[in-house]
């Protein structure tokens, strides 16, 4: 089985989204970890984070005015491999870094990494030319967004060649902004599920345990990003203590919620 | 050559629709729509319509005289002692209601938001031009309007502000990177994900994802075209070189487009150069970047080693963005159409020059365009033509000239 396969099996999995170079980042992924996440998702910073909302945004420009690389990311994914031999580490990001020096060097170093799958913000279905038969041939999973707009017609698409798990982008909108009413999710999940053979995570405005647990009853899996983000922006470097903290209470809720 | 893009949206390698899932299904209503527009003579009539009672089209185009004695004059015989400096024409968008171009892009655009029943416009804007332009397209068609517009921005160019508040847009002082258009742009799409529904983006020049380069491209087509038929009445024949500066390349695009399939006729985009390429603050993505992927689309691009974008620098509010069109960089390398680099101290001086000369103020953004004249003027002989796009006027940038002269106002 592969890690996703691993993760996805026990239940429902506790996604938790940093970014790389945001404060302490080894130490804090270790705390998500021991917090109980199920799948890590490590944010490559970019000038530009179209699709992000303020708390990510600050992350991106946090990170890079630190002077964080490329270079560097790959450094933190493979210690966290060598770290944490079994839990899938997703790189998400946006198209320019992740293609700039072609996309079979960045699926190279992505599997040299030890990374499991990667979420490109930019590049939809009908660009996947750009990075998905690279990632593929590296055994890498290119993870899929799906989202409200996102209809029966185009869903086959933006399932064929993803992997790993789909991500249920749930509100129409930017990251860590309002959550989507629970009734539209429990309707979108379903039809998902019915399309999709692969797990399918709900993301986008999901802050509490509360909201994770309700996620958790009908989705394979929920991502928390922002209100974990925001934690690093409080607690800078002694950000650990306060993640493990949330991690721990946002893991219960999901892990119970079935 | 004008076949382009093919039906993925691409110019070559460049273009696309790099965008995120969300707004995917919008883009390719809209070019859907698109489609049908181009088909319904009853769009086409209702542009031309507005185009010439609203924003007074056909723009003239002007014979300048002084400025073409002041080149002959400068420019050295060719190497067979033949006279050297062509006959120069402006073409005159500065004269367009709102003074610029960027109108003839906004009256399409708000006629295929109406189209499609939206009922909300969001744009984002550098100088303010293209917000003034879409604020004044809103309040003709009743809609609400919400510009994006850097908080830096916003600062620099209180007279725009004013102006778009005056003709009832909302506009949004954007606080997040560098506070400047590419930022603007960033919050401008942040918006439209959120609000797809009921909203319509209109994007300012000939960039961002399939169909908007090749929508805007055709928007502001009405200039090459104008140019042809007016040449063709003047002089009796096509121009030898045609001049536009690029930013986005919209105003560029339009006069070019329609005379690429005709080999005679010689084509120079003009990029801005700041304060020189090798001083690393400039604006010339294809002189001084590389292609990668922002804000929807494949394109030359001022970024560093890792793809993170970097800062633009140009004295033209207008062209002080880290890309351009994707169809400007595939005529860059298919060799079509020749990319020069022009500083802030060479706008400036044609700037200045345009207003003694022809007793036009011309935008610092066409100022770039006329600083190549020195140049191309010295390649042409004496009975050649040579055609200046004239973008915009420059009543909007006397306070930035007063400051770089160190007049004080």
């Amino acid at each position: 089985m592969t890690r996703f396969e691993t993760a996805f099996a026990k239940g429902p999995a506790l996604v938790c989204f940093i970014t790389a170079g945001d404060g302490d980042t080894a130490a804090n992924l270790d705390a998500l970890v021991e917090g109980g996440a199920d799948v890590i998702e490590l944010g490559m910073p970019f000038t530009d984070p179209m699709a992000d909302g303020p708390a990510i945004q600050e992350a991106n420009l946090r990170s890079l005015a630190k002077g964080t690389r490329t270079a560097d990311i790959f450094r933190i994914a493979a210690a966290f491999r060598a770290r944490h031999p079994h839990v899938p580490l997703v790189l998400m990001g946006y198209a320019n870094p992740m293609t700039i020096r072609g996309p079979e060097w960045f699926a190279a170093e992505c599997a040299k990494a030890g990374v499991d799958g990667v979420i490109c913000v930019d590049i939809p279905p009908e660009e996947d030319a750009e990075l998905g038969p690279a990632l593929r041939g590296k055994g890498v999973s290119l993870i899929r967004l799906a989202t409200p707009t996102t209809d029966a017609a185009r869903l086959p698409a933006v399932l064929r060649g993803s992997s790993g798990f789909l991500y249920y982008v749930s509100v129409a909108g930017i990251t860590g902004m309002q959550q989507a009413v629970q009734t539209s999710i429990e309707e979108a999940v379903a039809k998902l599920k019915a399309a999709s053979a692969i797990p399918v995570a709900v993301g986008f405005g999901v802050r509490t345990p509360e909201q994770a647990s309700a996620i958790a009853r009908v989705a394979d899996g929920v991502v928390v990003g922002s209100a974990l983000v925001d934690l690093v922006k409080q607690h800078g470097d002694e950000a650990a203590g306060p993640l493990r903290e949330l991690t721990s209470a946002l893991a219960e809720a999901v892990h119970s919620a079935r | 050559m004008r076949m382009l893009p093919d039906e993925t949206g691409h110019f070559g390698r460049f273009g696309g629709r790099y965008v995120a899932e969300t707004l995917m299904p919008l883009i390719l209503d809209l070019e859907a729509e698109y489609r049908k527009a181009r088909q319904d003579p009853a769009f086409q009539a209702e542009f031309d319509d507005l185009l010439k009672h609203f924003v007074g089209r056909p723009s003239p185009l002007y014979h300048a005289p002084r400025m073409t004695e002041h080149f002959r004059a400068l420019a050295p015989a060719g190497p067979n002692g033949e006279k050297r400096g062509p006959k120069i024409y402006f073409k005159r968008e500065d004269l367009n209601h709102t003074g610029a171009h960027k109108i003839n892009n906004c009256i399409g655009q708000i006629l295929l938001a109406m189209r499609m029943g939206k009922t909300r416009i969001i744009a984002e804007t550098g100088a303010g031009q293209h917000g003034v332009a879409t604020a004044t397209v809103a309040a003709r068609f009743g809609l609400p309007c919400v510009i994006f517009m850097g908080a830096k921005d916003v600062e620099r160019q209180k007279p725009n502000v004013f102006r778009m508040k005056l003709l009832g847009a909302e506009v949004v002082p954007v606080t997040s990177g560098a506070e400047t258009l590419k930022d603007a742009m960033n919050e401008a799409l942040r918006d439209w994900v959120a609000n797809v529904h009921d909203t319509f983006y209109i994007i300012g020049t000939a960039a961002g994802p399939h169909p908007y380069p090749e929508l805007v491209r055709d928007f502001q087509s009405v200039i090459g075209t104008e140019t042809r038929e007016q040449i063709m009445e003047l002089e009796g024949r096509l121009p030898d070189m045609l001049v536009a500066a690029v930013g986005g390349g919209s105003n560029a695009i339009g006069m070019f487009h329609p005379f690429l399939d005709d080999p005679e006729v010689a084509m120079v985009g003009i990029e801005a150069a700041g304060h020189g390429i090798e001083s690393g603050q400039h604006a010339a993505s294809l002189t001084g970047g590389r292609p990668g992927i922002l804000h929807g689309n494949k394109t030359y691009l001022l970024q560093d080693e890792d793809g993170q974008i970097t800062e633009a620098h140009s004295i033209s509010a207008g062209l002080d963005y880290p890309g351009l069109g994707p169809e400007h960089s595939w005529l860059h390398e298919s060799g079509r159409v020749r990319y020069v680099p022009i500083t802030d101290d060479e706008a400036l001086e044609a700037f200045q020059l345009c207003c003694a000369l022809e007793g036009i103020i011309p935008a610092l953004e066409s100022a770039h365009a006329l600083a190549a004249l020195p140049r191309l003027t010295a390649e042409l002989d004496k009975d050649s033509i040579l055609v200046v796009n004239v973008s915009g006027r420059g009543d909007k940038d006397i306070f930035t000239v007063a400051d770089a002269l160190g007049v004080e106002l």
